[in-house]
């Protein structure tokens, strides 16, 4: 069977490269992630859109290619999130635990170093990140919330293309196992 | 059975943390409580951070403001200078004007006169979550804030601290739409409950139809929430449309206006009456004309003018002066400013006038009442000016006008 360079489908689970990281790089970039969220809006409110701790976690989700460690990175990156919101704690987190497990379970099956690869995935965990938390925050906060379709979807391809450079950046942080 | 685990691993981690988070959430949303300590974790280890990155944000940015700035500043001190010698005396009073619109001199000055005990507080980052609209204070409960404690600015009403941490608090804004204040209008008192929208301008909910709401009309805080002292602005109705049962009114928050940088946590709030006037047409204490104008008058009256026979006063301002000595320099040259076709020959502007030949054209209405001051007292110039002394002239005190400005002089005082 001839693979071509430009194969997106794994054949096994070890045909993928697990990336590794330093330890400061885990700690490091989700911190910088929340921090961003925290203290950037306040100089530039037009870069609110930028949800930076889901690139983070759908990133480190991706290159991982372990689901424990996605589903763990996007517990605590959610929580921390939630304890900066004012929502209860577990509205971010329950969202974004998921969002790492299928993006680690992709990751195991799809070779997401190509960028289209990338944009389309970190696309489409965007929608699945809003329309979870907005079921969530009516279902399980019983709070109105609105979901706008199209404004999703905008931010949802601003967030991809953001989310592909960030990557980009940070695929010169991991070192290959 | 190892195998079955091994096999199921994934799964059941995720299903465990999944569980788990919702234990969490459950035990908040039914207990209505918060889990105070995880927050706090998180809080005390990221505003720190913040904090350092703010300071080296300031100080990097003012570093290279001042360096951009000051490499050629020498010869342009120089050059300006002479410049600046021939403009003071006129820059005076646009220096008090900018200074009474800098708005850490404004809170300052709101600060000491408001009658509530206050805490300035700098807004150190935004809140989480899209739509949000909390933001971080550098102060917390170390400080003295606790939750639910009002944060207004001298412009208006900007929020209520939701959470305190020992070195931050969050205060959600007067725009989110879980914020809510109790309000009542100023000229008709009517009352309502004040609730954001997410983004543009609040409404005000709960307002009786039959209740009479104008566009333009003020509203300020009612104190019926315990939160925010009585007297509070809180922004101007831009739009009334009758809704059932109650009335649809759109309000433009006027304590975000010029953004939420600097502000005031009342840690102990007083209630103060609603002023009379809106907070942007409330009379300005204009001091009376200093002495140097005083002594011209003298000269004016010992001269036989009989100016202050007809009521007309001396020129309290250096407008007024010009236009006393240009209108006396057209006067002796029988020329009337105005009405002379393009290409005649002006006035000789630098004529010598024989002295007190400059008479006060301004004519004093004798039935104008004086400066109102809403029973407070006048405010405080920015250069810290003594009382004004007593005019010599003073216009008549119209009857049923009392001066309620205890700085102002007996039946004089205003313009």
């Amino acid at each position: 069977m001839d693979y071509s360079d430009s194969r997106i489908l794994l054949s096994s689970q070890r045909e993928g490269n697990e990336s590794r990281f330093r330890t400061w790089v885990s700690m490091v970039v989700p911190l910088a992630a929340i921090l961003f969220q925290f203290f950037l809006p306040r100089f530039f409110d037009f870069l609110r859109f930028v949800e930076m701790p889901f690139l983070v976690v759908v990133y480190f989700a991706l290159v991982r290619r372990s689901q424990i460690n996605g589903l763990l990175v996007g517990a605590l990156v959610g929580l921390a999130q939630d304890s900066l919101s004012k929502h209860p704690l577990g509205m971010f987190g329950i969202v974004k635990t998921l969002v790492g497990y299928f993006a680690a379970s992709v990751g195991l099956r799809i070779d997401v170093d190509h960028a289209m690869v990338r944009l389309v995935l970190t696309f489409f965990f965007y929608i699945f990140h809003q329309v979870l938390y907005w079921v969530m925050v009516r279902a399980l906060l019983s709070q109105p919330m609105d979901l706008e379709p199209q404004r999703t979807a905008l931010l949802a391809l601003l967030n991809a293309v953001i989310g592909v450079a960030l990557f980009h950046f940070l695929d010169k942080l991991r070192e290959r196992a | 059975m190892e195998s079955l685990l091994n096999r199921y691993r994934n799964i059941t981690v995720l299903l465990l943390v999944i569980a788990a988070q919702l234990i969490l959430l459950a035990v908040q949303v039914k207990n209505n409580r918060d889990i105070p300590f995880v927050r706090a974790w998180t809080v005390t280890a990221v505003t720190p951070i913040a904090s350092v990155v703010e300071w080296f944000r300031g100080g990097s940015s003012g570093f290279l403001h001042n360096y951009v700035f000051l490499r050629d500043a020498d010869a342009e001190n120089r050059r300006l200078r002479e410049e600046v010698g021939r403009l003071k005396m006129d820059n005076i009073f646009l220096r008090n004007e900018l200074s009474q619109a800098d708005r850490a001199r404004a809170l300052q000055v709101f600060q000491s006169t408001t009658q509530s005990k206050t805490l300035a507080a700098r807004t150190i980052g935004a809140g989480s979550g899209s739509g949000s609209k909390t933001i971080y204070v550098d102060r917390g409960s170390v400080e003295g804030v606790q939750r639910g404690m009002a944060v207004v600015t001298p412009d208006g009403i900007v929020g209520k601290v939701i959470a305190s941490y020992p070195t931050a608090s969050e205060v959600l804004l007067v725009s989110d739409p879980d914020f809510a204040a109790g309000v009542v209008s100023q000229k008709n008192q009517a009352r309502g409950t004040l609730k954001g929208q997410g983004n543009g301008p609040c409404k005000v909910d709960y307002v009786p139809i039959e209740e009479k709401v104008e566009v333009g009309e003020w509203f300020y805080t009612s104190g019926d929430d315990r939160i925010f002292p009585r007297g509070f602005p809180v922004g101007v109705v831009t739009a009334v449309h009758e809704g059932q049962p109650f009335k649809e009114i759109q309000v433009e928050p006027s304590g975000l206006q010029h953004g939420v940088e600097d502000m005031l946590i009342i840690l102990s709030g007083v209630h103060q009456e609603i002023p009379d006037t809106p907070p942007g047409n409330q009379p300005v204490y204009i001091a009376p004309a200093p002495p140097d104008a005083t002594r011209t008058t003298g000269a004016a009256d010992a001269g036989g003018a009989p100016a202050a026979a007809s009521g007309a006063t001396a020129p309290a301002t250096e407008a007024d002066r010009l236009r006393a000595h240009y209108k006396a320099l057209g006067d002796a040259q029988n020329h009337v400013f105005g009405e002379n076709l393009p290409g005649q020959k002006p006035p000789n502007f630098n004529l010598a006038l024989p002295a007190g030949g400059v008479q006060a054209p301004v004519k004093q209405n004798a039935g104008q009442p004086p400066v109102k001051q809403n029973g407070a007292p006048p405010p405080t110039l920015p250069d810290g000016a003594a009382t004004p002394p007593k005019p010599a002239a003073s216009p008549a005190k119209p009857a049923g006008t009392p001066a309620k400005s205890p700085a102002l002089p007996p039946g004089g005082g205003g313009r």
